[in-house]
């Protein structure tokens, strides 16, 4: 009987029910994440409206306009959207199965994230040094929170390349870590288009 | 070292805290010596708290919703009691101070830790069942879920006796929520509790997503799943797409008290009516993830106890998800009175009734099913046309609530109030409770008792008319919600007539724990051998009561929507037959309670500002989430051998009640309710 | 009854939009509640003379009908309900009778009183407020607090009184007496007092009013007399004030937009919050010290 309840598995199948007890293991796992992640969505999108009601409360505080650095949130841009060309290229690795490869590429998307978060955490140091920081006015509020809430699922994805790393090397390539692999994919492609969301209506069009 | 806490954060000044907590002392003491004396915490920790079988689950949901019932329901008898005596300027016996802190309780509790559990409680345990499938798509998620709501219910309690719970009524809006003005940590217990908890329900709704559109059986396209599958599904979807806004808008909150940002605050550029805005975009469709299973269990029992078709199948499944989509499109009624121009509120307005139109049409399709049908006055029966008058009523009232002008007057009055409990009520506690009836058998071996059942049926329904209808009544004279005292004496009867409807309510309480000891007493009488006791129409009852731990030793095959009714109509019915198959299961695991356990040391810790302790809470819910994630034994095969033994002592059992009742094989069930 | 008797324009019409709407839902719920009971009845599992059809489960023409109707009398309300929303829109102005000249009054929640400001005449009242039948009064409305709502049941609508915000709502009496007023919407231990009284009065009567505030030997400024006045108090007795500059409203609104609020019962404000704790502490104390007065 190959009736999947946990997902964690491919098993074997049996001649009762080819087609119908037999849950694909792997697919029912990065279907779960898919739709956590569109909840994830709802919790940015919130985040979103709550920023465009909030912007024009600066509370005789900074604008939009006079505190965005645009070339270093360009540069790390640039480092996220090359973070998911690489891990791209982890998935690609996998899928020929070269170990050595795929985990060669999750280090370079890690220290690309790094990068990323490293830039973030020197424009928020310099935005409270400055005075501006997030109980200065609703709008600053507003803005920390959808640029961190963003960082801090920048970062669990970090932690997440880790683990997996660990467990690469520990359990090697199989019907557990495969899956992972693909949800962390979808994890960090996902952080990448709400960045680019970010960076066009909080930054561009909050410079502009 | 302690943050805020000192013993000063202790009530012991106020008597009726003090009572109250030793009275819970004396009965959590005497819960664990039992057990102790017992031997049984081996028994717990292994069958209950670690289990990942979604219907012990459903149990534990639903045990632990009666138990808030009680408490919520003690905060409902002393606010009645409050008001029926502070009037003409006696103050009564509750301070403000504590009045507050009753009505918001009141509220949290019975909304997200009664209701919620109930409808999550009672999907668990039969959704998987009725789409033919052995668990859930993730089992530990589920055991997890389940232990972060446990997670809110135990910050929640704590709150009773360490410090306050909040005072700002129970959809706490800023800024009355922010730290300017609730210094205290009362409103930190309730976001603590909520969010907790709401993760846990969040991570459910994506369980029962992915479990009912994936894990169906042979044969089950979705429009022949059963109703109550259909209506926990679009329930699901509205979890998945509210959850978040509330998780986010108290994130936001938690923010504005921890860090003193400016979210909803009254100055520095703050916007409370964001808050308002965000707390009911998430909150209306609240109402629906509630009703709509209600929905779904009259459904079934009408349906059932009819012995007829549910009429209008697909008008009830289009019906569902438009006011699934309508949900989305109406939070602002809760607010026309915040000053928005005519043409938002008309349009507010107007989609609001719109969700009377398939509402109604459903009310019609129960009617209808009734309709030359032969209807058994069963318990569940009752409560379904209790519940279609009731609820009849209150939706009549909704709409008249969703008129914006007459809102302008009927809002914030006693009118609300009455409204929603005649929705909430009507709707939602007399559909779980029909549903407690109707699949109490499958979870437990045996019927509850009809009598009782009846008993407190007609306490509930005499008891909210008799409760509500003087809140309706004084809705016209101009009181507001809320009040821990009012001048005009003249308010007064109909407070205590209020009164008494609350106590005929609580007659119905206890008449449900009483039903619960006659029937375990009675077990054996009331036995379900068959599986089927009400010649069901659905898989859940194809399978033995209890259901197996594995639900079904072949997945069953599905050719229509009461495919297990046909069968049995056509003779084509049979149990489970060898050869059998070893079956794939989870294993349990003790990674929910023990994630959860530090969940609420962290909430505890943030509460009252303990940051060390903090941080330990948080890595341990990182470390032991960690643990799991290593853990690759979480799955095993039960032999075929087992299931072959488990099931011939079922068809035992069974082969002698089909000898002695001489029905012959083909009708196994409908064995309950006539004989 | 307060809202079935009203005592104004605004009221009267609400008063019957409720009855309306309410026999419009009557033509369902009525057959409902009936058809439930015979249904029932009829088609009890004992009465083998009923007609039994178990596979009988869908009807073009039943189903037509069960739509059409909740969806003919909704079509109904929908009408009513866009006509009305205008129609009784709280912030369009209430068209005055000839000779009759609108008047304003200026709404302010504080903790838990209600503060009037009277622009025109340079006076202001503390939980009671006075205006002359048959004219229609423009109700400025903010707080300086939390979210309270303004209400005068006998007269009709409420409206949200929101910090830094200003919300206008227009009410007209037109019978005179004395009609309680309340925050509808809870705000704090001291909510359930938070009351005032409406006297609608003749116009001579409103002058005589006026004449009595101006006795008041007390005046009222945003720079003085405000803080205190803001303070949490529960119950407050009515109070006049002869001399209020006509910019009070505008500076209390403004104050939120330019860090001039006055902070509640305490100063700790924004960040400090342990000095926050202890003085909030304090005045919880001291409210229940006046509560159980």
């Amino acid at each position: 009987m190959a009736t999947d309840t946990l997902g964690n598995r491919i098993v074997e199948v049996s001649e009762h029910g080819h087609d119908h007890d037999h849950h694909d293991a792997a697919g029912m796992k990065v279907f779960g994440f898919w739709v956590y992640l569109m909840s994830d969505l709802i919790i940015f999108g919130t985040l979103f409206a709550t920023y465009a009601v909030l912007v024009g409360g600066t509370a005789d505080g900074p604008t939009p306009g006079e505190i965005f650095d645009l070339p270093l949130i360009l540069a790390g841009t640039f480092f996220l959207l090359f973070s998911s060309f690489t891990y791209g290229m982890a998935v690609l690795a996998m899928n020929d199965n070269k170990l050595g490869q795929l985990k060669a590429w999750l280090w370079v998307t890690f220290v690309l994230g790094a990068g990323f978060i490293g830039l973030e955490l020197y424009e928020f140091q310099h935005l409270i040094h400055e005075g501006y920081g997030p109980d200065r006015s609703a709008f600053l509020s507003a803005f920390f929170t959808l640029v961190g809430t963003h960082g801090l699922h920048v970062f669990f994805g970090m932690i997440w390349m880790l683990v997996m790393l660990v467990q690469l090397q520990t359990k090697g390539l199989n019907d557990i870590t495969r899956p992972r692999i693909m949800c962390l994919s979808l994890f960090w492609h996902f952080l990448d288009i709400v960045w680019i969301c970010v960076f066009t209506f909080v930054y561009l069009m909050g410079a502009m | 070292m302690l943050g805020k806490l000192s013993w000063d954060s202790i009530p012991y000044h106020d008597p009726i805290i003090m009572v109250v907590v030793a009275a819970m002392g004396v009965i959590m003491a005497g819960i664990v010596a039992w057990i102790t004396y017992r031997k049984s915490w081996g028994y717990l920790w292994t069958e209950w708290i670690t289990s990942v079988d979604h219907k012990k689950l459903g149990i534990m949901y639903f045990l632990v919703a009666l138990i808030m019932l009680i408490r919520g329901f003690a905060d409902a008898l002393m606010m009645r009691t409050q008001q029926a005596v502070a009037a003409g300027g006696a103050e009564g016996f509750l301070p403000p101070e504590h009045y507050d802190q009753i009505f918001t309780a009141h509220g949290v509790i019975m909304i997200f830790f009664v209701a919620m559990p109930m409808v999550i409680g009672l999907m668990n345990l039969v959704v998987p069942l009725q789409i033919g499938a052995r668990d859930v798509a993730y089992p530990f998620l589920n055991n997890l879920s389940f232990w972060l709501f446990a997670a809110g219910v135990i910050l929640i309690n704590v709150s009773l006796f360490i410090g306050e719970f909040a005072k700002t009524g129970w959809l706490a809006y800023a800024p009355l929520s922010g730290i300017d003005y609730s210094p205290g940590v009362g409103v930190d217990y309730w976001i603590w509790a909520l969010q907790i908890s709401g993760i846990g329900t969040t991570l459910t709704g994506i369980n029962f997503f992915v479990t009912i559109l994936k894990m169906r059986t042979k044969g089950m396209t979705l429009f022949r799943m059963p109703i109550f599958t259909w209506t926990s599904f679009c329930a699901n979807i509205l979890i998945i797409a509210s959850f978040p806004i509330l998780t986010a808008t108290i994130a936001m909150l938690t923010l504005d008290r921890y860090l003193g940002t400016n979210f909803f605050t009254n100055d520095l550029g703050g916007n409370q009516m964001m808050y308002v805005n965000l707390i009911w975009a998430w909150g209306h469709p609240e109402v629906y993830i509630l009703i709509l299973p209600a929905f779904g269990v009259f459904s079934e029992v009408i349906a059932t106890y009819s012995r007829k078709r549910l009429f209008g199948y697909h008008t009830m499944v289009w019906a569902t998800m438009a006011i699934s989509f309508l949900a989305f499109i109406v939070w602002l009624h809760h607010f026309f009175t915040m000053g928005a121009g005519a043409n938002v509120n008309a349009f507010f307005g107007i989609a609001t009734m719109i969700i009377a139109i398939p509402t109604g049409v459903k009310i019609f399709n129960w009617l209808f099913t009734m309709y030359r049908g032969r209807v058994q006055f069963t318990s569940p029966v009752l409560w379904t046309l209790g519940f279609i008058v009731t609820f009849s009523l209150g939706g009549m009232t909704g709409v008249m609530l969703a008129v914006p002008a007459a809102n302008f007057v009927l809002h914030n009055t006693v009118f609300v109030i009455a409204h929603f409990h005649n929705v909430i009520i009507g709707g939602v506690v007399f559909g779980m409770l029909a549903g407690l009836t109707y699949w109490f058998p499958k979870a437990f071996g045996f019927k509850l008792d009809e009598t009782w059942g009846k008993r407190s049926f007609w306490c509930w329904l005499i008891g909210f008319f008799l409760a509500f209808t003087p809140i309706y009544v004084l809705s016209f004279h101009g009181a507001v919600r809320r009040m821990q005292s009012y001048a005009n004496p003249e308010w007064q009867p109909f407070m205590i007539v209020s009164l008494l409807g609350a106590l005929v309510i609580m007659l119905g309480i206890a008449c449900t724990v009483v039903q619960f000891v006659v029937s375990y007493r009675n077990r054996e009488q009331l036995r379900d051998v068959t599986g089927d006791p009400w010649d069901g129409r659905t898989l859940e009852w194809s399978t033995s009561s209890p259901a197996p731990f594995y639900n079904f030793a072949h997945l069953p095959e599905v050719k229509s929507i009461d495919s297990f009714w046909e069968m049995k109509q056509a003779g084509e019915f049979e149990a489970s037959k060898p050869p059998y198959q070893d079956i794939h299961m989870p294993k349990n695991t003790a990674a929910g309670p023990i994630i959860s356990l530090f969940a609420t040391i962290l909430g505890f810790a943030l509460v009252w500002h303990i940051w060390w302790l903090a941080i330990v809470g948080a890595l341990g819910v990182f470390v032991s989430f960690l643990a799991r994630i290593f853990n690759d034994d979480v799955d095993y095969y039960v032999p075929a051998s087992e299931v072959e033994l488990i099931e011939r002592e079922h068809h035992k059992r069974l082969s002698e009640v089909v000898d002695s009742d001489n029905r012959g094989t083909a009708q196994v069930g409908n064995m309950g309710v006539q004989s | 009854m307060a809202l079935m008797d009203p005592k104004g324009a605004v009221g009267s019409e609400i008063k019957s939009l409720i009855i309306t709407s309410f026999w419009l839902m009557m033509i369902v719920v009525i057959p409902v509640i009936v058809m439930t009971f015979l249904f029932a009845w009829r088609y009890r599992n004992t009465n083998y003379k009923a007609k039994y059809t178990p596979n009988w489960a869908h009807s073009n023409v039943i189903e037509s009908i069960v739509w059409f109707i909740p969806l003919v009398i909704i079509a109904f309300l929908a009408v009513i309900t866009w006509q009305t929303s205008h129609s009784l829109n709280p912030s369009a102005p209430i068209q005055a009778e000839e000779g009759v000249e609108p008047m304003e009054i200026d709404v302010v929640a504080l903790d838990w009183k209600w503060l009037f400001i009277y622009p025109d005449q340079g006076i202001a009242s503390v939980n009671e407020v006075a205006f002359p039948v048959d004219t229609p009064v423009q109700f400025n409305i903010t707080s300086g607090t939390v979210m309270n709502s303004f209400m005068i049941p006998r007269l009709g609508s409420q409206l949200y009184a929101m910090a830094g915000m200003d919300n206008n709502l227009y009410l007209i009496a037109n019978e005179e007496g004395v009609y309680p007023g309340r925050s509808t919407n809870y705000s704090g231990a001291g909510f359930s007092e938070m009351l005032f009284e409406a006297q609608v009065t003749s116009q001579e009567g409103f002058e005589a009013w006026v004449e009595k505030v101006r006795q008041s030997p007390k005046s009222l400024s945003f720079a003085e007399g405000y803080e205190e006045l803001a303070a949490p108090s529960v119950a407050h007795p009515v109070e006049y004030f002869s001399s209020v500059p006509a910019e009070l409203y505008d500076n209390i609104i403004m104050s939120f937009k330019n860090g001039t609020a006055v902070q509640p019962g305490h100063s700790g404000g924004h960040g400090g919050h342990q000095a926050a704790e202890q003085s909030a502490h304090g005045h919880d104390v001291a409210m229940s010290a006046e509560v159980a007065e």
